[in-house]
C-alpha cells in the first residue's frame, strides 16, 4: 500500500580517491520516517546531501518517487524545491529578515505572489512556535528560534520529504527540546522524514526504523525497539554503548 | 599621515620662494597670469574626474561579468575567469593605452567598421578593461567570504544559479565588496594621469602644457602633485565613511 518516496540502490561515492560511501541501500516509504546514526565521519551527512544533490553519488541509483536523478540541472532544481533540508548551521540568510527568510523561495522559486507566500509564512511560523518574530532579523533570534525558522523556511516550499542532518547539534542543551517537539509534531503529522541524530529519545519515539552507519557502510538496519534492544554488531553495541551512557 | 607629511615638504617649499630657486609667481593667484595659469591647470579636474568616473563605473559591471564564470563548478569557465585575469592583469597600463587609441581603431578598420576612438573613450577604456580584472578578483574574494552553506540553503529552497547569487550572496557579499571597490577607485584617478600621452587635456596634460611655456617645472609639478593628494584624500574620507557605515550595518 505503502508508496516509495526514496529508493538508493548500491550508491557509492568517492571524495578524490576517499571511498566515502559503500553499497549504501535504503528505502524511505511516503510518510516514513527514518533516522541515521553513527560515528562522526561515517558518512551520514554525505548520504543526506547526495538524496537532494548537494554531492553527486558516482555509482548506483537514487530515485526520488521513482524518477531517478540525473545531472540535468533542471530536474536538479526541482527536486531540491521538493525535498526539504534542515541543516546543522541553520543557513538562514542574515541580511533578510525572519519572515523574508520565508517568502523567498515560494516567492522565486515558485513564482507565488507576495500575499500568498506571507500568508503561507505566517502559518508555518505559527507551527513551529514562533508566530511573533516575522520582522526580526536570524541574528536577534536564539539558537533553537533560529533552527525552527529553517524548518518553517523548508516547509514554505511545502516539501514532500524533510531531511535533517543533526539539526539540534549546534544548540545549546536547553533549547534542544523545542526544536525536537516540532520535528515529533512534523512526524505526526505524517511526514515523510530522515534524520540525522544522535537523539536517541527522539528516534525511540518517531522512527520506523534506525539505520547506523560506520566508515560509509549502513552496518544496521532495525526498528526502534530491536535495535535498541539487540543491536546485531559489535560496532553498533560499542557506538550504543558510548551515546546512551548520558 | 605620509601625505600629511609631504604637504608640510611643499609648504616649507613655499616659504622659501624668495630665495631664488623657486619661481612661485607662475602661479601666483595675487598676480593676473599666476591666476590665469591656475585656473588653466586647475580646470583638467573635471576631466580627470570624470574619465575616473565612467572608467570605474564599467569595470564595476565587467569585472562582475568576468567574476561569476570563475565561481563556475565547470572547470571551462573557469578557466576563461584566469586567463582574462592573469592576462589583463600582466599587461601595463601605458602600452594598453597606445594599443587602444592606436592599434584598435585598425582593427576596426579593418572590420569595414568606422569607429573613431578619441582619447577620451580611449582612456577610458584602458582604465575600465585594465581595472576590470583587479574588480573581478575582489568580487572573487567577497563571494568566496559568504559561507557555502548560504548557496546550499538557496538551493534547498529551490532557487537557480542566478536567483541564489542576486538574492541571498551578493547581498551579502556586497558588504566585504564595495569598500575595497572604492580604493581601487583611487587607483584609477591616479592612473588616469596616462591620459595624458594620448592627447586628454586633464590634469597632467595640462601642467606638461604649462611647463612646455613657462618653464617652471618645479612649482606647476608641485601643484599637480596637490590637485592629486586633494581628490585622493576626498576619496579616501569617501571610502573610510562607506566602511564604517558598512561596519555598523552587520546585521548577522
Ligand atoms: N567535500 C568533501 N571533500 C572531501 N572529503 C569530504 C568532504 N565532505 C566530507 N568528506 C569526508 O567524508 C567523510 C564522511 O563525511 P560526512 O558524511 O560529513 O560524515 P558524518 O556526517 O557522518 O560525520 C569524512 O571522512 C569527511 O572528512
Ligand atoms: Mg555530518
Amino acid at each position: 500500500m505503502s508508496k516509495t518516496a526514496i529508493e538508493l540502490v548500491d550508491v557509492n561515492k568517492w571524495f578524490g580517491s576517499f571511498h566515502v560511501l559503500k553499497n549504501i541501500n535504503l528505502t524511505v516509504d511516503t510518510g516514513e520516517k527514518v533516522v541515521i546514526c553513527g560515528p562522526s565521519g561515517s558518512g551520514k551527512s554525505t548520504v543526506v546531501r547526495c538524496i537532494n544533490r548537494l554531492e553527486e553519488h558516482q555509482k548506483g541509483t537514487i530515485r526520488l518517487d521513482g524518477r531517478e536523478l540525473t545531472n540535468d540541472p533542471k530536474s536538479i532544481a526541482s527536486i531540491q524545491g521538493e525535498i526539504g533540508m534542515v541543516f546543522q548551521q541553520f543557513n538562514l540568510f542574515p541580511h533578510l529578515s525572519v519572515l523574508e527568510n520565508l517568502i523567498l523561495g515560494p516567492m522565486k522559486a515558485r513564482g507565488q505572489s507576495r500575499a500568498d507566500a506571507v500568508e503561507k509564512a505566517r502559518h508555518y511560523l505559527a507551527r513551529v512556535r514562533i508566530p511573533d518574530q516575522a520582522d526580526k532579523m536570524p541574528g536577534q533570534l536564539s539558537g533553537g528560534q533560529q533552527q525552527r525558522v529553517a524548518i518553517a523556511r523548508s516547509l514554505c516550499m511545502e516539501p514532500k520529504v524533510m531531511l535533517f542532518d543533526e539539526p539540534t547539534s549546534a544548540l545549546d542543551p536547553e533549547m534542544i527540546s523545542e526544536v525536537l517537539d516540532v520535528m515529533v509534531e512534523l512526524a505526526l503529522d505524517g511526514m515523510t522524514m530522515v534524520v540525522v541524530t544522535h537523539e536517541m529519545g527522539f528516534a525511540r519515539k518517531v522512527a520506523d526504523k534506525i539505520v547506523f552507519m560506520d566508515e560509509g557502510e549502513i552496518v544496521e538496519h532495525a526498528a526502534p525497539d530491536m535495535f535498541f534492544s539487540q543491536p546485531k554488531s559489535e560496532r553498533c553495541r560499542t557506538f550504543l554503548g558510548q551515546i546512551l551512557q548520558h | 599621515m605620509k601625505s600629511i607629511g609631504l604637504l608640510c615638504l611643499l609648504l616649507l617649499g613655499l616659504g622659501g620662494c624668495s630665495s631664488g630657486t623657486w619661481g612661485w609667481y607662475v602661479i601666483d593667484p595675487t598676480t593676473k597670469s599666476g591666476w590665469v595659469n591656475i585656473k588653466f591647470l586647475i580646470s583638467g579636474m573635471g576631466d580627470t574626474i570624470l574619465i575616473s568616473i565612467i572608467a570605474a563605473a564599467i569595470s564595476i559591471v565587467l569585472g562582475l561579468i568576468v567574476a561569476l564564470p570563475g565561481q563556475s563548478s565547470k572547470r571551462g569557465w573557469r578557466i576563461v575567469n584566469r586567463v582574462y585575469v592573469e592576462f589583463i592583469r600582466s599587461i601595463p597600463l601605458l602600452p594598453m593605452l597606445f594599443w587602444v587609441f592606436y592599434g584598435l581603431p585598425i582593427i576596426f578598420k579593418s572590420m569595414g567598421l568606422n569607429i573613431p576612438i578619441d582619447p577620451f573613450w580611449g582612456a577610458i577604456i584602458t582604465l575600465a578593461v585594465s581595472d576590470s580584472a583587479f574588480t573581478a578578483e575582489i568580487y572573487r574574494s567577497g563571494i568566496q567570504s559568504i559561507a557555502k552553506g548560504q548557496k546550499e540553503a538557496a538551493q534547498t529552497i529551490g532557487l537557480n544559479y542566478a536567483q541564489t547569487m542576486r538574492y541571498v550572496i551578493l547581498p551579502q557579499a556586497i558588504r566585504r565588496i564595495l569598500p575595497p571597490l572604492a580604493n581601487q577607485f583611487i587607483y584609477i584617478v591616479k592612473m588616469s594621469a596616462f591620459a595624458s600621452v594620448i592627447g586628454m587635456q586633464e590634469l597632467t596634460r595640462r601642467a606638461n602644457e604649462l611647463v612646455v611655456t613657462e618653464y617652471r617645472p618645479l612649482e606647476i609639478y608641485s601643484l599637480l602633485i596637490v590637485e592629486y593628494l586633494i581628490l585622493v584624500l576626498v576619496i579616501s574620507a569617501g571610502v573610510r565613511w562607506l566602511e564604517r557605515r558598512m561596519g555598523s550595518d552587520e546585521r548577522l
